[in-house]
């Protein structure tokens, strides 16, 4: 029998109106229902908790390898069996690797969740492969890095900034792997991860759509339900970044860049690693200081200054370990890089002095909480948020209560999280053309 | 529920009886909007589509249009750029306007407790941009630092090469945004003129989903687009069926995989045909799994890791087209392998369980594209701009459901014929 870990919301949030149920299987997979019955359709995605973070040393790109090796079929669903019940059913499906989960999913009519589960449940166990569908599919992962990024000297440049970021954790190695390993990856390596990783302890069922929790579970036990608890979850222990002082710089000169441009990337807490209210404080300073056209680099750099055509920055919270906060900017002709990089470190000088208006910090505020209510017309996104936040460590009571968070956010906290600002600890990539060439 | 076995039933048509829900909204002033109001998330979606777009563009001044819709937001009636951005964020209200050969548009999102703010900006970019000097430049400047960017980007090079090889002459062999030497060159006179011309209320379709009642409704047309100039200036555009199909185009760049853009004539939106050839497109290089191409390049052989094709119905010269990219050592046999595929598809037309499982997706999947006020809101103002009726979203699965073996066949013949193309490869391909 499932036990209930109940609902949340229990606590009325800023952002009312989606009842989230939270479940736990018996053989320890998580699962979570997000009702939405404006359309007859349902979202039915499981996320597993290891992403390219864990792949061991040596075998770069294995979790992501193992994604696409998923879909090559088990002994009771062969190859191309369970993509064509998904044709067949008007469904959409795919999955994704990130640094700290690999996920998968159907979106099919609300009739069809039953099969879906019956199937996906079937290849977290049934997985066959024999070099004949290994090799080729390891041929189309190389196709997808030269797409991704042999063609492309900006996407090199963040391999190398990420690189040099992170000197020990393996946040520092590509989601997709250096080519030299992906090159060696077999099918040996790819079960022998499979079978670490693809455990119901290690997973989280997440359902959005027009479905009920109790019918969800129903199913869920039928399906998941019957494979049995493998002992105990797979552990992440990654290597945690030492405190490295000295600023670097990362320049990538290519004759293809035509357009240069700096970014400048930052080590900060993530939501999961941070203290309380502290990534929330993080969130609304870098939306002050960088997010869109109202921010403080765009007014300086852009409209004022008119060293550059563009400026902004993010920061990416849900993560495991240490994240990454990042700034950048794209200069106007005839501005060089190093002129846009003097008046970029002037440009968070003075925001950092100046200190910031209760105009400013409402309207970051607004402009973030907003986003939980666009966020509820999309089932899709729904499950994204969810299912990414929990295969990160934070709970459903984290994301629901997320805009509340946010709301408590004073301008003093932001002043402070302004700390995480310091270009002595900062990676500064340039990219710029190669002229030589 | 199903058993997990080989599926042979019909795929359900999820959704029902659509033209009940979507009403025709006509203001005093007699403009016209299709509204799905829909109060369970407390958001307003409001998309909306005028025809003439970048073909209207100038032959000297491509990108006029483009670089007119990305100026809009730059400041209008008493707020300056600053102050206008401001705003929008201040009330959370997302607002952004885009181009393409046939269309402008503009799409806005906001919350409910907002609309009436939302509008009024909305309001106020259309009818009162203030297109000053310092926002201009601005925008000029994004743009030409954009057109750098993409001027060594592999898939952007195929994709225009292919459209100036395809229509010599005419504005859709033009880049919509323009180039190099032409940004430079559009004034504040060009932006006006185009906002004049185009910007108007005749040619305009609106689409509302959301949390706001008919009667309000209205009331906001009357305020928001009463302004507008009410008739469109749009010239005719001459039809042109694409040259150069059955010759090849190598643009060398030093990259190590090849980046490739096929496709030749295509089916009218209006065509009679049009429905039989979206099944049979998306059994050639629809995005699903189980398409001819994605099994025979990519799960077969490895050759790609994105391969796919599509029917761009533009309205003045349809095409259906695709690209991959594959290693250069390859590419010549991805491309074989395409041109096959093509050929044995014009010249035997799919299979029945082909056109049953194509079908079966196409109806089930619909309801997946309708799922969020913004994508319905998009679907709908395309069917209208198509003239398509408000039962379309009714008709369509019956439509889909209704195309026969003998339609596949005949219309995968008139699609692809001998099988001839204009492909376009960028990068060192071997053997070419």
């Amino acid at each position: 029998m499932p036990h209930s870990t109940g609902t949340s919301s229990d606590k009325p949030s800023l952002v009312p109106g989606v009842k989230i149920a939270h479940h736990t299987l018996a053989n320890g997979m998580d699962v979570v229902v997000i009702p939405d019955h404006r359309t007859p359709v349902v979202t039915h995605m499981v996320w597993y908790r290891n992403g390219s973070a864990d792949d061991p040393v040596g075998q770069s790109g294995i979790a992501h390898f193992l994604e696409h090796l998923m879909f090559k079929g088990t002994a009771k669903h062969p190859q191309g069996e369970f993509s064509d019940v998904v044709t067949e059913l008007g469904g959409e499906e795919n999955a994704f690797t990130s640094m700290d989960y690999t996920a998968y999913y159907q979106r099919v009519a609300r009739e069809h969740l039953g099969t879906m589960m019956a199937m996906e449940s079937d290849r977290m166990k049934g997985l066959v492969l024999t070099d004949d569908v290994v090799i080729p599919e390891r041929d189309v992962v190389m196709e997808e890095r030269r797409m991704r990024t042999e063609t492309d000297p900006g996407a090199q440049l963040s391999e190398s900034i990420a690189a040099a970021l992170y000197a020990h954790h393996p946040y520092g190695t590509p989601i997709i792997g250096w080519m030299h390993e992906i090159e060696q990856l077999g099918r040996q390596e790819a079960l022998a991860y499979y079978h670490r990783f693809y455990t119901p302890e290690n997973a989280i069922l997440v359902i959005a759509g027009d479905v009920t929790s109790e019918e969800v579970l129903a199913l869920a036990e039928q399906t998941y339900g019957s494979i049995p608890a493998s002992g105990e979850p797979p552990k992440r222990k990654r290597p945690q970044e030492p405190e490295l002082r000295g600023a670097k710089k990362v320049t990538l000169a290519d004759p293809k860049v035509e357009q240069p441009s700096l970014q400048r990337s930052f080590l900060v807490p993530s939501a999961t690693t941070a203290s309380a209210g502290e990534s929330e404080a993080i969130e609304v300073m870098i939306q002050i200081l960088a997010g869109g056209q109202t921010s403080a680099l765009h007014r300086q750099l852009v409209v004022e200054q008119k060293v550059a055509v563009a400026a902004g920055g993010w920061y990416h919270s849900t993560s495991l370990d240490k994240t990454r906060m990042l700034v950048y900017a794209v200069p106007n002709a005839d501005v060089t890089l190093d002129e846009l990089e003097v008046a970029m470190d002037r440009a968070i000088a003075y925001f950092i002095a100046t200190g910031i208006s209760e105009k400013e910090l409402a309207r970051a505020k607004t402009r973030l909480i907003a986003d939980a209510f666009y966020a509820q017309d999309s089932q899709t996104a729904m499950a994204r948020m969810y299912g990414s936040a929990l295969a990160t460590g934070a709970s459903i009571a984290d994301v629901t209560h997320w805009p509340d968070a946010i709301d408590a956010v004073t301008a003093e906290d932001v002043m402070k999280a302004t700390r995480w600002l310091d270009a002595r600890t900062s990676v500064t990539g340039f990219l710029i053309k190669d002229e030589a060439a | 529920m199903n058993k997990p076995t080989k599926v042979a039933h019909k795929a359900s048509v999820a959704i029902t009886n659509h033209a009940d829900r979507i009403r025709a909204v006509v203001s005093p002033l007699g403009i016209e909007a299709w509204l799905v109001e829909d109060y369970t998330v407390p958001i307003i979606a409001v998309e909306g589509l005028i025809e003439g777009g970048t073909s209207q563009d100038p032959a000297d001044r491509p990108g006029l249009l483009h670089c007119l819709m990305g100026a809009l937001d730059e400041g209008a009636g008493p707020y300056d750029s600053t102050a206008f951005q401001e705003r929008l964020d201040d009330f959370a209200i997302e607002l952004s306007f885009g181009a393409d050969r046939d269309h402008a548009s503009f799409h806005m999102r906001t919350l409910a407790r907002h609309r009436d703010e939302a509008f009024d900006m909305l309001r106020l970019a259309l009818t009162e941009a203030r297109l000053d000097s310092d926002s201009i430049e601005r925008v000029r400047a994004q743009i030409i630092a954009g057109l750098r960017h993409e001027s060594t980007d592999p898939d952007v090079m195929a994709h225009r090469a292919w459209f100036a090889t395809a229509f010599p002459g005419h504005p859709y062999g033009r880049s919509s945004k323009g180039t190099l030497d032409s940004v430079p060159d559009i004034t504040r006179a060009d932006l006006d003129r185009t906002r004049e011309t185009l910007l108007t209320r005749s040619k305009l379709h609106l689409v509302v989903v959301g949390a706001i009642d008919p009667d309000s409704l209205a009331r906001m047309l009357d305020e928001v687009f009463g302004p507008l100039p009410a008739l469109s200036g749009v010239k005719p555009v001459a039809s042109m069926l694409p040259e150069a199909i059955g010759t090849r185009k190598v643009i060398d760049l030093d990259v190590p995989q090849a980046s490739i853009r096929f496709g030749a004539a295509g089916l009218a939106r209006t065509d009679p045909d049009f429905v039989a050839a979206t099944v049979v497109n998306h059994i050639l290089g629809g995005g699903v799994f189980s398409s001819r191409l994605f099994r025979e390049v990519r799960e077969k052989r490895g050759l790609a890791y994105s391969v796919s094709s599509h029917l761009a119905p533009f309205a003045h010269g349809p095409l259906h087209m695709g690209g991959t990219s594959t290693k250069n050592e390859r590419a010549a046999e991805s491309i074989a392998i395409i041109e096959q595929e093509l050929t044995s598809l014009a010249h035997d037309g799919p299979n029945e369980q082909e056109l049953a499982t194509a079908k079966n997706y196409l109806i089930g999947s619909y309801a997946l594209r309708l799922d969020t006020s913004a994508k319905l809101a998009s679907q709908l103002v395309h069917i209208k701009a198509h003239g398509l009726g408000r039962s379309y979203l009714d008709e369509r699965n019956g439509l889909v459901a209704a195309v026969s073996l003998d339609d596949a066949v005949r219309t995968a013949k008139r699609l692809y014929g001998a099988g001839d193309l204009l492909t376009v490869v960028v990068g060192r391909p071997v053997g070419l």
